[in-house]
């Protein structure tokens, strides 16, 4: 039973009332129901305030700020505000909170504890301005070696080649399914995919046939749900990507809120308009590795083996021997969800207290695929947070082949990461679902801005790796040496093999 | 007591040597025999390119009367370790003969000096029908380097040796009596390493069997090269970018057996815009290499020099597709000797009547092998000069379960 308490807003709306013409343009535009006029004024319910900041930036005499709530309580470390709040919020509903994006708790980030190397005197710098710098990145199986002889002139090669997706820069998008965001959000990363030259993932809401001509770009995820899973789905596309986990929400499976569920998606995803997309925890038919290598093997065989398949899984405990196993299982790639990682719909408790950091589990995948002998045979996709270009050439260097981007693709977009994704009320038309809403979300705008950030963040990793006197990005995989900790606690620099600075 | 390391750096040592070097090599490809004198002279004239912290020498076809046997050439901290070498190597491989490796007392060489000595071995006949001799033999060096505390196996190849240590080159060379050894294919190394104390091990060439290096660059994708080629069975223990050089040239030509040509395809390959202008089948196996080799592209400067006596003995000169490097070739006597050095001056001061002078290519390499001669100038980019046929594969992938040599 709901059971209401009144407790002080975390934020409030402050307006400025000289200012303000009374165009109600903001209680327009705010989704949450914070801002009415009551005939005189524009008046706002502060407790319903998430400081997504669109009335501040729509108001066209920039009236408006968004300011804390300015009732303080007496301090307390541990029943902190939000500890406190979030007492409120259960004794009210009784239910599990959700939220959307990655964590918002300040735990460390084991990136800003690492530094990146640069040539001098020893050793000339590139200046990728006026040399090549390559970016180019193949995901896949490889072949451990070639097999090529010679006679006379001409050279005779064993042709070996496995289905690989080539990458013009070691950047992709993440699984953002259409259903947690919107059409126009999906369109646009997309088009810019397919600009750049790279791919992004479906998400589990399958793939809407206006997007079969991105096919080359397309990532499709097969999860628990098999929502949208069908044999079209399977063969335009360009990789494939079987999803046991996720990084905001390790052991769980996919959560689309039925608020979101409208006639487009219910289509797409082929279930009742307005029912919950909840996804199974496990793939009920895996319940062991042997189980995924059948399911590896299937889909192999139903795209006719022409694409790559990959596993992502959260980034847990035991990660290295569990892409190990995925590995042996056949996956040619291995997708690891650092804790860190975004979603549209989590319970809070599993978005901030589980998994582990992207950086620690990528270090170890690596090594453990380097020890077994098997670290050619699938690519690592590393992602969960991943915040700017600095964070995209050090994962790499700790033993990525490319990353995978979600919350930073929202946020190039117009996301404020107000973190209220579940509710279907984005301001911003990116996580909804309503007509009115995906409206705000201009196509072609949204397009040029994730090109933009795909293109200055390419430049940046250029930067680097000539600072780094590579001219190649192959040549930064797995090369921890080029890296070095400054943070406070050694054992993590030992977990992954990186030297303490001044070493 | 104690113990001081000489002939390679303490466990838990890991800090990397960056050199500056000067290189030489030649060889004379219808097998005319001399002295050394000339292999001295052209890199002892390079004076500006060492610091006195270490040079060598690799001289092939020296053991005619052994030359089936594996020559492990050794540097010894002192006699108990080569007590230890050599109870190692009685119980793994059959001890054909050992000597002292000859030197002349030379003061100026840094002290102190190892104990210099010389096995010949064979494989165990058991162990000969069970394996291949050289992954077996293989296990042998990488363990005497990594586990046996103060020994060094400066070479460890048939019918040749690898002679270095620390000083000038000139003393070095003075020290080995290079100028009394006769042959007709030499490289030679001078030092200049960025930070001190030079081990005597740390001194170039650096040796696989009969496969040597000599180097002159700075590799910055040495982390990823290492980890590459650990997968592979090999342990790089000193320290150095040469060292995973060796590795990663032995894994590609001896065991995987590459053609030359494309095993310097993969280790310096070409641009993506310039394998895009290629068509067919060249275009599928430039991109395939470029695939495949990923880690085993050495990045940043470089210019290199490989020795190899296998199938045939073979003179190999390749940069970086930067040229960072420099690296010039040079013929004499018709075109029967072929040289190649960082610098002309070490062709033009020994006296030879030099007829070609070039500079090959970016990334190209030199190729000189006794009998043909020049297979490869360096002066066409690869593949130009050759034809590419794609067959479907013969044999099946690796098992998923091979572990690697170890």
């Amino acid at each position: 039973m709901h059971v209401r308490l009144k407790t002080a807003p975390r934020f409030k709306v402050r307006i400025s009332r000289e200012v303000c013409r009374h165009c109600e343009r903001c209680t327009v535009n705010c989704t949450f129901g914070v801002l009415s006029h009551n005939g005189t004024e524009i008046v706002a319910e502060h407790d319903k305030c998430v400081a997504c900041q669109r009335c501040a930036i729509m108001c066209p005499q920039q009236a408006i700020s968004i300011i804390p709530g300015d009732i303080h309580y007496a301090p307390h470390s541990t029943f902190n505000e939000r500890q406190r709040m979030i007492i409120y919020e259960q004794a009210s509903s009784g239910g599990v909170l959700l939220s959307g994006m990655g964590t918002d708790l300040p735990y460390m980030s084991i990136f800003d504890d690492l530094l990146l190397d640069a040539c001098q005197v020893t050793n000339p710098s590139i200046d990728p301005l006026r040399e090549p710098v390559e970016t180019l990145t193949y995901i896949g199986r490889k072949p451990k070696s070639l097999r090529v002889s010679q006679v006379n002139g001409s050279f005779i090669v064993e042709k070996e080649t496995f289905p690989h997706v080539v990458l013009q820069t070691p950047i992709t998008v993440g699984h953002m399914s259409l259903g947690s965001i919107s059409y126009p959000a999906m369109t646009a990363i997309l088009r810019a995919c397919k600009e750049v030259g790279i791919m992004a993932g479906t998400g589990e809401g399958g793939l809407h046939p206006d997007f079969y001509q991105y096919g080359d770009h397309v990532n499709s995820e097969v999860a628990s749900g098999r929502f949208g899973v069908e044999p079209k789905y399977l063969k335009n596309v360009a990789a494939l990507e079987i999803k046991i986990g996720q990084g905001a929400k390790p052991g769980h499976g996919g959560h689309l809120p039925g608020e979101k569920v409208n006639k487009l998606i219910a289509e797409t995803r082929m279930i009742p308009v307005g029912t919950d997309a909840l996804s199974p925890y496990p793939h009920h038919d895996i319940y062991s590795i042997e189980d995924l290598q059948q399911l590896i093997g299937a889909l192999k065989e139903a795209s006719r083996y022409k694409v790559p398949v990959g596993v992502k899984i959260a980034a847990v405990h035991n990660s290295a021997p569990i892409a190990s196993g995925i590995v042996r299982a056949g996956a040619d790639f291995v997708t690891l969800d650092g804790f860190k990682g975004g979603t549209g719909a989590s319970p809070r408790v599993i978005r901030d207290h589980a998994g582990i950091p992207i950086e620690t589990a990528v270090a170890s995948v690596d090594q453990r695929l380097r020890e077994e002998g098997i670290r050619h045979q699938a690519s690592i996709i590393a992602g969960g947070g991943i915040r700017y270009a600095a964070d995209i050439l050090k994962i790499i260097a700790l033993g990525a082949d490319a990353v995978m981007l979600g919350q930073a693709v929202l946020i190039a977009m117009g996301c404020r990461a107000c973190q209220q994704c579940h509710r279907g009320l984005c301001p911003w038309g990116i996580a909804t679902q309503e007509p009115n809403l995906v409206s705000r979300l201009d196509t072609d705008i949204s397009t040029q801005r994730l090109v933009n950030l795909f293109k200055a963040w390419t430049e940046e990793i250029k930067e680097i790796l000539g600072a780094l006197g590579i001219d190649s990005i192959e040549s930064l995989v797995g090369n921890r040496d080029r890296l070095r900790y400054i943070g406070p606690n050694p054992k993590i620099a030992e977990i992954l093999d990186v030297k303490h600075v001044g070493e | 007591m104690y113990h001081q390391e000489i002939v390679k750096p303490p466990k838990g040592y890991d800090r990397r040597s960056f050199d500056a070097c000067g290189i030489s090599a030649f060889m004379n490809v219808d097998g005319k025999m001399e002295s050394g004198e000339k292999i001295v002279k052209m890199i002892t004239t390079m004076m500006d390119r060492e610091n006195g912290l270490g040079a060598g020498f690799a001289i092939y076809g020296i053991f005619p009367d052994r030359k089936d046997y594996f020559c492990f050439q050794m540097l010894l901290d002192d006699e108990e370790a080569k007590r230890r070498v050599r109870d190692y190597l009685s119980r793994h491989t059959m001890i054909v003969d050992e000597e002292p490796i000859p030197t002349r007392e030379t003061p100026a060489v840094r002290q102190p000096i190892p104990v210099l000595w010389r096995f010949f071995l064979s494989p165990l006949e058991e162990k000969k029908r069970e394996q291949d001799a050289y992954d077996y033999m293989m296990r042998i060096v990488m363990y005497i380097n990594a586990e046996i505390d103060g020994a060094f196996c400066m070479s460890s190849g048939k019918n040749m040796a690898v002679f270095k240590g620390n000083g000038w080159s000139g003393d070095v060379a003075h020290f080995y009596a290079i100028d009394e050894i006769q042959s007709y294919f030499f490289m030679a190394h001078s030092r200049f390493p960025t930070n001190t104390p030079g081990w005597w091990g740390g001194a170039h060439p650096f040796n696989l069997f009969d496969l040597s290096i000599i180097h002159n660059g700075e590799i910055t994708s040495y982390g990823t090269n290492k980890r590459y080629v650990e997968m592979f069975g090999y342990r790089c223990t000193l320290m150095t970018d040469s060292e995973v050089v060796t590795y990663i040239l032995d894994l590609l030509i001896r065991r995987q057996k590459l053609p030359l040509q494309v095993a310097c395809m993969a280790a310096a390959p070409a641009y993506h815009k310039v394998i895009e202008s290629h068509e067919g089948e060249k275009l599928s196996f430039w991109r395939l290499i470029r695939e495949t080799y990923r880690p085993a592209m050495i990045n940043g400067p470089f210019s290199i020099c490989v020795g190899m006596n296998e199938p045939t003995p073979a003179l190999l000169g390749l940069t970086d597709r930067k040229k960072l490097r420099p690296l010039i070739a040079a013929t004499s006597r018709g075109g029967r000797s072929v040289f190649l050095s960082s610098e002309e001056c070490a062709v033009r001061i020994i006296g030879e009547e030099v007829e070609q002078v070039w500079a090959p290519l970016a990334g190209n390499p030199v190729i000189v092998e006794k009998g043909s001669g020049i297979v490869s100038k360096g002066e066409t980019p690869p593949l130009a000069d050759h034809q590419v046929k794609m067959i479907p594969k013969a044999a099946p992938e690796d098992s998923a379960l091979e572990h690697p040599v170890s």
